[in-house]
């Protein structure tokens, strides 16, 4: 898609958005019962009689859970009921046990909050209030694999259902209508959903693992004309990524456009979204909608948190990241560019941890924003999964300030800590990466070079002091690149009574 | 209770839990020789009544013999260590086969226990088996069993009532003298009335759902069923309490019921007399025997008093509507995929086919009728005018229960208005069976308690008559004291139970 296309839209409408956003709690147990949570068991090894639905069976609300979703609903000032209740969804589907979800339908724990995301635009930063309709619990389901079709559950010879995953806890974080965006509507939604995930870090209710599926995402997108009322709406499901929440928006709105200038209508659907090509396609309609007969769900008695623990929760708030984030830009003194960049790649929290650990907070930003970004983009990785500690950090830069290292050396040294070969001591003595600092085998290695190239030598003598280059090179290959480049051009201009 | 127990088998049939369980304590008998003499019967007579769906008789010795040398090795100590028990067949049972009476879940053997299975056995209480019933517990004749009826050891012509009829008439013919029901409209009391047992509803919430399979969660209730008050209220005592995987069960003390059944002593008790609950519909045996008792209660010095309570001719319509509603949606999760049978599996027929194919073939036609009415009754735009307005009901009623109990202790009525009918006679009328259960509905939609017990036999057909006592929700002791107090004065004029004018098998 081009750019033009996009700006086209905007030409005409003004676009409306909605996310509800489904994440995974980090709760050590399943919504509603002691089953583990952890990733990637092998199937059906983390289930009992409650999530695998088996006749006679109860659930029992995860006390964790609820007070995870309320600590998150404090975060994103919303007022927590004092009185909520669980629904049963009901719908057939061989990855549910029960043919029935338990969700928080029309008495959702946290109502009413907001969430303030930040753009940058070529202005500078923009701040937009994304405003939050509720939050709620629910569970998740299994996981279904088809065999022998396109793995898709038309045409497929079998499926097998892995119900692991059936019963972790999730919330679902719902907006209200986001207008007011105008072209930085995809940006807003993904700003907002990098805010939330920030969020949920922050709170240590959930690590949000995008990669392993912990954050899902529904994306409503609607247009119109100004001053019209808002159009018909699309959902786009199941979008996981960032990237891909800022894609959905930006494609389904130039699709609509294209629609409405032809003069077709947009028909109220769901729809799919393509992690490959970036598009979307059309779902069920919602006169094919499902009907499910929700109602309270009668196995469990209501949610109704005391104010007295409501208040307790307030209490272990933690300092919620956009503040934080005001005040470590002010602290580090950086621009808004460089502060936002910092957050995009993740590496808060790692430059933090460094700082705090006794590193400068230039050098702490210096290696997590150039030479480690660099590595965790060649290998497709976080920056958080790079194996370095900030202790590791403070090591080298206090050889480096002792004259030990050089920045050149300093690289290799993680080159070798992140490639697994040991810690900064073994790398350095296996690497042989100390700095040459001892005068006489400098000096030796000056005389040597100079009496490999006379001419050079004469050049210098003669006041042409940029030829020194030359030996200085030679001297830097004769030790492997473990001297100090200045060093050794001043010895060698000392050795030649040259002075500059 | 003293009495010295003879070791003759048709006698040890006879007995009460509670006697049985004193003489295994005494050594007089072992849980063995009970538990073998109770499978013997079963062996005898219950090709006659169909009570039981399954029984192990090696299993359940053996589990005899180690609950004799757990008592005698001072590791078990219960009212009703050593006593052999029926359960309906609703309870899941960890390895042996649980199919609530239903074709959909035949060959299931459930790989965990109820939390009422743990309970009676810690208690050292041993299994005979599982009984019969109507499929899911939607019935009141247990003749909507996929697995064939039960019938009434008073007349094997004659339904035993349901949806418990399995249990009901085990007790009724000496095949168990415990067992355990469930009651969601009645299905414990309606039994123990036309059988002439006695069954309880406990207080919602009294005793754990966990592992019994839901029919209507709101209004589901397990309970004790047994011959006469004490056994019931020894087994209650038992089953009863909080349990941390069922969130609606009560977090509070299970009332004590043993000494409410102890004292027998109505005096001074103001108790009601519904009267919604009488006269057009009920037979004239039954409301004979009604008033006798009532007279029987006057004269044990409790005062009795007319009450109304004007929303109960609304119970029915409400009840038909919440069940079906809440059926609809926990029987959702029998289709064939993880449990079970399943039809249509030929490679050709997608999922939802073959989920089709095997509810087609493995529910029978009132859990067909029922699904399809609570799946009409939840969808959007009639929600509020059937489930909605159902459950404004519900609480109308709770409120005329409510304010009922501002005047009295406790509440009578008939339990069935009429005695147990013939097998066949109401089948193709569902409306006529429904009504069966017009007098045990309200307390499930209420959450109180209540308790049938036999007051006398029907003078036109000479079958059994029962009487249902009402209390408040966790006062489940007034039962057994006003309970007690009847049975003891109705064994006074009898010379004995009821029971034992039931016709020899």
């Amino acid at each position: 898609m081009t750019s033009t296309a996009f700006d086209h839209v905007m030409t005409e409408f003004e676009p409306v958005i909605g996310l509800e956003t489904h994440i995974e709690l980090g709760t050590h147990t399943k919504m509603f019962c002691g089953c583990s949570t952890e990733f990637g068991g092998d199937p059906n090894t983390h289930v009992c009689p409650v999530c695998l639905g088996l006749p006679g069976s109860m659930p029992a609300v995860n006390r964790t859970a609820v007070e995870s979703t309320i600590r998150m609903g404090l975060a994103l000032s919303c007022s927590i009921a004092p009185w909520s209740r669980f629904a049963r969804k009901n719908y057939f589907y061989p990855d549910m046990p029960k043919n029935y979800q338990i969700s928080q339908y029309d008495e959702p724990l946290c109502i009413n909050g907001f969430l303030d995301v930040t753009v940058i635009t070529e202005d500078g930063p923009k701040v937009f209030r994304v405003e939050i309709e509720r939050v709620h619990m629910e569970e998740d389901t299994g996981k279904l694999t088809h065999g022998g079709g396109a793995g898709r559950i038309h045409g497929a010879t079998h499926s097998l259902v892995d119900y692991n995953r059936a019963g972790i806890p999730l919330i679902e974080v719902v907006t209200k209508p986001i207008s007011g965006t105008g072209s930085l509507a995809p940006e807003v939604a993904k700003a907002y959903v990098a805010e939330l995930r920030e969020l949920m870090r922050a709170l240590g209710v959930s690590d949000v693992r995008m990669e392993e599926g912990s954050l899902r995402c529904d994306v409503n997108v609607s247009l119109s004309r100004p001053g019209q009322s808002w159009g018909t709406r699309t959902e786009t499901k199941n979008v996981n990524s960032l990237r891909s929440v800022e894609r959905a928006v930006r494609t389904e709105m130039v699709r609509q456009a294209e629609r409405l200038r032809n003069g077709d209508r947009i028909i109220q659907e769901t729809r799919h979204f393509n992690e490959e090509t970036g598009n979307t396609t059309s779902g069920r309609s919602k006169e094919q909608a499902e009907d499910y007969r929700y109602f309270p769900e009668p196995d469990l008695i209501p949610v109704a948190p005391s104010e007295e623990w409501v208040n307790e929760l307030r209490t272990t708030l933690p300092e919620i990241p956009s503040v934080r984030r005001a005040r470590l830009q002010q602290v580090w003194d950086i621009s808004d560019f460089d502060m936002a960049s910092v957050v995009n790649a993740g590496a808060l929290d790692l430059i933090e941890q460094t700082i705090d650990s006794g590193v400068s907070e230039q050098a702490a930003r210096k290696w997590w924003m150039g030479e480690f970004s660099r590595i965790a983009n060649e290998r497709g990785c976080d920056l958080v999964d790079l194996p370095v500690q900030p202790l590791d950090i403070r090591q080298v830069e206090s050889l480096i300030a002792s004259g030990d290292l050089t920045d050149k050396l300093a690289r290799s040294v993680f080159e070798g800590v992140i490639a697994g070969e040991g810690s900064v001591a073994e790398v350095i003595s296996l690497r042989e990466l100390k700095v040459v600092s001892d005068d006489s085998s400098l000096i030796a290695a000056i005389d040597q070079a100079l009496s490999d190239q006379p001419d050079i030598a004469e050049k210098i003598k003669s006041g042409k002091i940029q030829a020194s280059g030359a030996i200085v090179g030679a001297v830097m290959k004769a030790t492997k690149g473990q001297a100090d480049a200045a060093k050794v051009r001043a010895l060698l201009l000392e050795q030649l009574g040259v002075s500059e | 209770m003293n009495q010295k127990i003879h070791t003759m088998e048709s006698d040890l049939v006879r007995q009460s839990a509670a006697t049985l369980a004193s003489a295994i304590r005494q050594g007089d008998v072992t849980s063995e020789q009970v538990t073998a003499a109770h499978l013997d019967r079963i062996e005898q007579v219950d090709p006659s009544v169909h009570a039981f769906l399954y029984v192990n008789r090696e299993q359940s010795l053996k589990r005899a013999r180690e609950v004799d040398r757990g008592i005698a090795e001072g590791n078990i100590s219960s009212p009703l260590a050593g006593v052999p028990i029926a359960l309906k067949d609703l309870l899941a049972t960890k390895g042996v086969p649980t199919t609530c009476g239903s074709r959909i879940l035949e060959g299931w053997r459930p790989p965990y226990n109820a939390t009422i299975v743990e309970r009676l056995e810690a208690a050292g209480v041993v299994s005979l088996g599982k009984t019969n019933m109507d499929e899911f517990a939607m019935g009141s004749s247990t003749e909507h069993s996929g697995y064939g009826p039960t019938r009434n050891p008073w007349d094997l012509e004659r339904i035993p009532g349901g949806s418990g009829g399995g249990s009901a008439a085990a007790l009724a013919s000496f095949q168990a003298p415990l067992a355990i029901g469930t009651d969601t409209g009645g299905s414990i009391r309606q039994p123990a009335a036309v059988t002439g047992t006695v069954g309880v509803k406990p207080t919602y919430g009294g005793v754990s759902r966990y592992g019994i399979v839901a029919l209507a969660s709101s209004l589901d209730q397990a309970g004790p069923c047994a011959r006469d008050v004490m056994d019931t209220a020894l087994l209650h005592s038992i089953i009863a309490g909080h349990d941390p995987r069922d969130s609606t069960s009560i977090n509070s003390p299970v009332p004590d019921v043993i000494q409410a059944a102890q004292s027998a002593d109505v005096r001074g008790m103001k108790i009601g007399v519904i009267k919604q609950l009488q006269g057009e519909g009920f037979q004239r045996g039954v409301l004979e025997q009604f008033n006798a008792a009532l007279d029987l209660l006057a004269g044990l010095g409790a005062e009795i008093i007319e009450v109304s309570c004007e929303h109960f001719q609304y119970a029915l319509g409400a009840y038909y509507l919440i069940l079906p509603s809440e059926a609809s949606s926990n029987l959702a999760r029998f289709d064939g995929m993880r449990f079970g049978i399943r039809r249509g599996d030929d490679g050709t027929n997608s999922v939802e086919q073959v989920m089709s194919a095997t509810r087609e073939a493995g529910f029978g036609a009132e859990v067909k009728r029922r699904i399809m009415l609570g799946t009409y009754a939840l969808s959007s735009g009639y929600y509020d005018a059937y489930y909605g307005q159902a459950q404004k009901i519900r609480t109308l009623i709770k409120r005329d229960f409510e304010s009922a109990f501002l005047h009295v202790d406790a509440l009578v009525s008939p339990t069935a208005p009429t005695t147990a009918f013939k097998i066949g006679e109401k089948l193709d009328d569902p409306l006529a069976m429904y009504l069966n259960d017009i007098a045990t509905i309200p307390v499930n939609l209420a959450g109180n308690c209540a308790m049938s017990l036999p007051i006398g036999l029907a003078p036109e057909d000479g079958l059994p008559v029962g009487l249902q006592i009402i209390a408040p929700a966790m006062a489940d002791d007034r039962l057994y004291r006003v309970g007690s107090a009847l049975e003891a004065a109705l064994v006074d004029q009898w010379g004995g139970l009821l029971i034992e004018e039931v016709p020899a098998l």
